[in-house]
């Protein structure tokens, strides 16, 4: 991987270090530590209820961890600790230099709203008040994520879910985020569906440098998409590497038997 | 004070105690524009939709020297603003009158009447929906938290689908503005023909909410910004035509059946500013020929 290679000289995006959240006696995740880089795509791999989304929604910062320290690097202003940051910070974050992507789009989309304004809808926040160069923008959008041109009035309603879900990455991607959070974002999609998202995500990402930290329950998912890997049980990270190491030679018999696929059906 | 000891209440109805609570309110609304704040609203002996909010506040701010003018969609004698004006006759006794300038304390739905408000009038608004953001953003934790944070991008958004279905803003009532440069406010179902008429205005606007109580404020001399598009600005509604009574060419018309043969014409919504103007002897169109009684019969059957 020379895409990772040439990451590890550059300062990282967002590192964890020992990230730990549990519901009263329950474990969410436990003791998480990794290091995210510039444009890098980790993929979160797991049976359901190993942690995935709780980790997600720590890093995310939409849950306080119980313990632990998330920091990311802050454009104009370097490593900060981001539950130091105040709720409007946060939330600025959110919809500025970080994207998320539902598995539900009706968690990522304001279905109420034609797909224009969901995808102008950042650019207003951030102070866009020009009509023609906020449409513009979102029809530069639609085209990317390959949305006839002629849905832009329309309500995401009327879509299927994978144009649904291309919607929902236009709408997060238009401010040029550079960390992107996926919670199963090709889950309840045909099969021929998701490859076409995966693939679109996959170029759409490469081509912009983003980051993307992507949970699934999927490996074909991750071995489309990830540079790295991180295979959680039980709310730990049993094995960590490149996805290809971790796909072709698991060491860690959680990892060996989730290969084997006999916890994929 | 006769008439409002002989029936049996409180001055103006409402007890001292819930007087007080809702001036405190009052204070905090004026000393932040267009923040909504809560109150423990009564209940009135009206239903919600009949202006309860406006009439608290009303209740809450007048004094038995006030003169107080009563308009629905305008005018003074439809059901609404009579039967508000009559309410207030009989717990507070006050002195009422259908001029603008004369009065003191002015409760409004849907207009704000034509003549310039002066310094130390107050204006009291009937609010059904004080949410501006609510249509689009049902959760109101979250629409705290976007007027905590001025996160107003949502509200562009509106305006954004408008343009996009209509090819141009289409919200011709209830037009968001911006208080102060920090607070987004909805002006209340008034057309957005009344909006520069919050701008700097001398007078006191105060606005309440009866169903969601919640009071909001707009100080006098106070900056009201209606919300726009660089390329798509704020405008008003206009008319190729002057009111058919009064000839006014710069009030607010209202187009009304005039017989059973689809007879039409357009007149002020503002009925006291149109009498006075043809007692000062303007002449519409049809001025001459159509009495009063029957343009104001048409209004109140157009109430939406
Ligand atoms: N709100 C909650 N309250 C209590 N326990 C919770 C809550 N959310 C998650 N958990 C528990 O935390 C553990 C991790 O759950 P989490 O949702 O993070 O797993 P996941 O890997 O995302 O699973 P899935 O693949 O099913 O989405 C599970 O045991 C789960 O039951
Ligand atoms: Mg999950």
């Amino acid at each position: 991987m020379s895409a990772a290679a040439s990451m590890r000289t550059r300062a990282p995006l967002m590192q964890a270090r020992s990230v730990t959240r549990s519901y009263g006696g329950n474990i969410g995740c436990r003791d998480v530590s990794f290091t995210l880089y510039p444009g890098e795509v980790i993929g979160i791999v797991g049976e359901s209820g190993s942690g995935k989304s709780t980790l997600l929604a720590c890093l995310s910062g939409r849950l306080e961890p119980d313990s632990g320290v998330i920091s990311y690097d802050m454009r104009g202003r370097g490593f900060v600790d981001i539950q130091t940051l105040s709720e409007p910070e946060r939330r600025m974050l959110m919809r500025t230099d970080w994207g998320m992507v539902h598995q539900n789009p009706r968690d990522g989309l304001r279905m109420a709203v034609s797909a224009g304004g969901n995808v102008g809808e950042r650019l207003m926040a951030v102070g866009a008040r020009h009509y023609g160069d906020i449409r513009g923008e979102a029809q530069n959008w639609l085209a990317k994520v390959e949305i006839d041109l002629e849905r832009i009035d329309d309500k995401p309603r009327t879509f299927s879910g994978g144009m649904q879900q291309r919607l929902q990455i236009a709408r997060n991607l238009v401010t040029t985020p550079r960390l992107v959070f996926m919670d199963e974002p090709t889950g309840g999609l045909d099969v021929s569906v998701q490859a076409r998202l995966l693939d679109l995500l996959r170029g759409l990402v490469r081509e912009l440098g983003i980051a993307v930290i992507v949970v699934t329950h999927d490996l074909a998912v991750v071995r489309l998409l990830a540079d790295r890997l991180m295979v959680m049980r039980r709310g730990e990270v049993v094995e960590h590497g490149l996805t290809d190491q971790v796909l072709d030679d698991p060491h860690h018999p959680y990892t060996q038997l989730l290969v084997s696929s006999v916890l994929q059906a | 004070m006769s008439g409002a000891r002989e029936s049996g209440y409180n001055f103006a109805y409402l007890d001292e105690q819930t007087k007080r609570m809702i001036r405190r309110t009052l204070l905090k609304a004026l000393a932040a524009p267009g923040y909504q704040a809560p109150f423990g609203g009564r209940e009135m002996p009206l239903a919600y939709g009949w202006g309860t909010g406006g009439i608290q506040v009303t209740a809450s701010v007048i004094g038995p020297e006030d003169v107080l003018k009563v308009i629905d969609q305008g005018a003074d004698d439809t059901t609404n603003a009579v039967s508000i004006r009559r309410f207030f006759q009989l717990v507070a006794d006050v002195e009422t009158t259908e001029a603008t300038e004369k009065a003191t304390v002015i409760q409004t739905r849907h207009r704000i009447p034509e003549a310039p408000l002066e310094e130390g009038q107050i204006i009291v608004y009937q609010v059904p929906q004080p949410e501006p953001l609510r249509h689009l953003e049902p959760r109101e934790v979250e629409t705290r938290k976007m007027h905590a944070y001025a996160e107003y991008g949502l509200m562009q958004v509106r305006l954004y689908e408008d343009i996009a279905r209509y090819g141009h803003i289409a919200t011709t009532y209830d037009y968001p503005v911006m208080v102060n440069g920090r607070y987004l406010m909805a002006p209340s179902p008034i057309p957005k023909f009344d909006n520069p008429k919050m701008q700097d205005n001398p007078a006191i606007q105060l606005f309440g909410a009866g169903r969601e109580k919640r009071i909001y404020a707009i100080p006098p001399y106070t900056s009201v910004r209606s919300l726009d598009f660089e390329d798509h600005p704020f405008r008003t509604q206009s008319w190729d035509q002057r009111c058919a009574l009064c000839d006014a060419d710069d009030s607010y018309l209202d187009e009304v059946i005039t017989d059973d043969r689809g007879g039409r014409m357009f007149v002020c919504s503002d009925t006291d500013y149109c009498a006075r103007r043809r007692a000062n002897g303007h002449v519409g169109a049809q001025g001459a020929i159509d009495p009063v009684g029957e343009k104001t019969d048409a209004l109140s059957g157009d109430a939406q």
